[in-house]
């Protein structure tokens, strides 16, 4: 019985296959047309973008970024707008600062997560249920009012406007904790009741075994966390809007349209130098990201 | 209590302790204080003053301030935010679309999903940028409406400085950049569900519509109510795409709820006001998730 249905299966495949060769053709040949199509409008403002930025603004004729297609294939290219927006915007210093609290939120959240979620992974006492569903409740908890008594408490704890004041009230999140719990529940508890009878204490099973065996969960959280927070704008903008100085990039970019009188060459080069770095961790660990494990974890 | 158990606490709590320490400050302070403020009239100089359910008349314009309505700024912003709950409808059934493209195994898919992923991991603020040119009077986007026979080619004016169209070219841009995230989660989605079914569908002579809405779609019904409920509760909350594209503007034509709290706060000082407002949006988006929780049925896949 099963064989024949088996076969069955069989028999429908090779039909739905068995099209004519120029049907197969149109519709595959249709299926890029659309996927391109799709693909032009996902990235085409990131191409035009960079087009500007490249594009030599002296030369003779004048230049309008509006101008198109022209205005895609710059006739003379030019770095020159990077290095005018590092020198006159001082982006450098903002880059920096991007560089520091993201660093900062990423050692912070990565210490925080794998630290607590031990506890709450393999070990058993009063209290962990509680502990875990109070985590868990932060994800349905109102929060639409938290950044507003944090500013209070930052500025009351005297860390408003510094980098500690932008990075502390990030790090602690329900998705990190959850993540490395469930990297930990995966572990064979043979592994830890080997380690105990070898001596090992709590702290060197978790240091000894646990993080090494999930550098995974660990590399994806770290990665996550970094995007996010190099590309956080409202926080940063709150937190530190008694200190421009510490600002991070992505803040500063968009005070750079004003400052630069709308030269949008200089500002589409900030938006490049803004965008890079997180381009290529993307590009190099997308693996984490097409997983899809962020948004199930979140939901 | 024993030693042991003693001692066991102690390394638990000692290795929770960094989490604790900042979800109480950071997390639970806040719910609690903010839910407090709500109640008062505080503007930092004096401390907090207990007003009881004042700030809730005053934005619902009852008791002392019946005479004045409702705050109209709130009611606008809140209005405006439950418009934008029209994106999730809209990028849920183009992200299943999507990803159900891209769930073929064809030479070079894995670029294309890569590359439908990018806008996903850009700022806001670079976002913002772009789609300010992008939307600009001699811009890409008018270029095509113009080309479409959509605009007046002769005068050309910016969707976001109209104030009719300003919150619908905003919605648009988060639909672009929202795309890809919803699309890999789908994609997770469809290859749980189990072949077989699909197959045995083909084979009593199901065709690929009916496959589609008889298997399929009840088996991406987990992922639809996560989906949802995601896109639902930061449409309600939608504030920076907001804040770099047109700051509210113009006329106030794309003041959100949110945008409502951050004025409020940081812009007049009534902490208690805006705390209040805050909590109001909670509820909102409360009842929003439960009506995603009851038209998925759940999230139960049968």
């Amino acid at each position: 019985m099963r064989q024949e249905v088996a076969g069955l299966s069989k028999a429908a495949g090779a039909g739905r296959l068995r099209r004519p060769r120029w049907r197969r053709l149109v519709a595959r040949v249709l299926n890029y047309a659309l996927l391109l199509a799709i693909f032009a409008f996902a990235v085409f403002p990131f191409l035009w973008t960079l087009a500007i930025a490249i594009t030599d603004k002296t030369v003779v004729g004048g230049t309008s970024i509006y101008a198109f297609p022209q205005s895609l294939f710059p006739k003379a290219l030019t770095l020159g707008n990077f290095l005018e927006v590092v020198e006159k915007l001082n982006l450098g210093k903002y880059f920096l600062n991007s560089v520091v609290i993201t660093g900062l939120t990423v050692l912070g959240t990565l210490l925080v997560s794998a630290l607590a979620a031990y506890p709450l992974a393999r070990m058993s006492f009063p209290g962990r249920n509680l502990i875990f569903g109070a985590v868990v409740s932060t994800l349905v908890l109102p929060t639409e009012i938290a950044f507003i008594v944090n500013v209070l408490t930052l500025r009351d704890l005297g860390l408003l406007g510094t980098y500690l004041g932008v990075v502390l009230p990030t790090v602690a999140t329900a998705f990190g904790i959850f993540l490395m719990r469930q990297a930990y529940l995966a572990i064979p508890s043979t592994l830890m009741e080997a380690a105990r009878i070898d001596g090992a204490t709590e702290a060197q099973i978790l240091w000894r075994v646990m993080v090494p065996l999930s550098l995974p969960s660990l590399t994806a959280l770290g990665i996550f966390t970094l995007v996010g927070t190099w590309n956080a704008y409202f926080w940063p903008s709150v937190a530190l809007l008694t200190n421009d100085d510490l600002l991070p990039m992505s803040v500063a970019i968009l005070k750079l349209k004003g400052q630069f009188n709308y030269d949008s060459f200089n500002v589409a080069a900030g938006a490049m130098i803004m965008m890079i770095p997180v381009l290529v961790v993307f590009l190099l660990a997308q693996r984490f990201f097409m997983r899809g494990t962020e948004g199930a974890v979140k939901g | 209590m024993n030693a042991r158990l003693l001692r066991t606490l102690a390394i638990a709590y000692g290795f929770m302790l960094p989490m604790l320490a900042l979800k109480a400050v950071y997390t639970f302070w806040p719910i609690l204080f903010g839910t407090y403020l709500a109640f008062t009239e505080y503007n930092i100089i004096s401390p907090p003053r207990w007003v009881g359910l004042r700030n809730f008349e005053e934005l619902f314009g009852l008791g002392a301030f019946a005479g004045r309505g409702p705050d109209r700024d709130f009611w606008y912003g809140l209005t405006n935010s439950v418009k934008y709950v029209l994106v999730v409808p809209v990028i849920q059934i183009l992200s299943i679309g999507l990803a159900m493209l891209v769930n073929r195994q064809l030479p070079a898919i894995s670029l294309f999903r890569t590359a439908y992923y990018v806008p996903v991991v850009t700022s806001f603020a670079v976002v913002g940028l772009m789609w300010n040119w992008m939307y600009n009077q001699y811009g890409p986007v008018n270029f095509i409406l113009t080309r479409l026979g959509l605009m007046n080619p002769d005068n050309p004016t910016n969707l976001l400085a109209n104030p009719h169209l300003a919150l619908y070219a905003v919605m648009f841009v988060t639909i672009w950049k929202g795309l890809g995230y919803y699309m890999v989660l789908y994609l997770a989605g469809l290859q749980s569900i189990d072949k077989s079914l699909e197959e045995a569908a083909v084979i009593d002579g199901a065709g690929r519509w009916q496959v589609f809405w008889n298997i399929t779609l009840p088996g991406l019904r987990p992922t639809i109510l996560v989906c949802s409920l995601l896109s639902t509760i930061s449409a309600i909350k939608v504030f920076e795409e907001i804040f770099v594209m047109t700051s509210g503007g113009p006329a106030g034509s794309t003041y959100t709820a949110m945008y409502f709290v951050y004025a409020q706060a940081f812009q007049d000082f009534r902490y208690g006001y805006a705390a209040a407002a805050g909590l109001v949006i909670a509820a909102v988006s409360l009842i929003f998730g439960v009506i995603n929780f009851r038209l998925t049925r759940g999230g139960s896949s049968s």
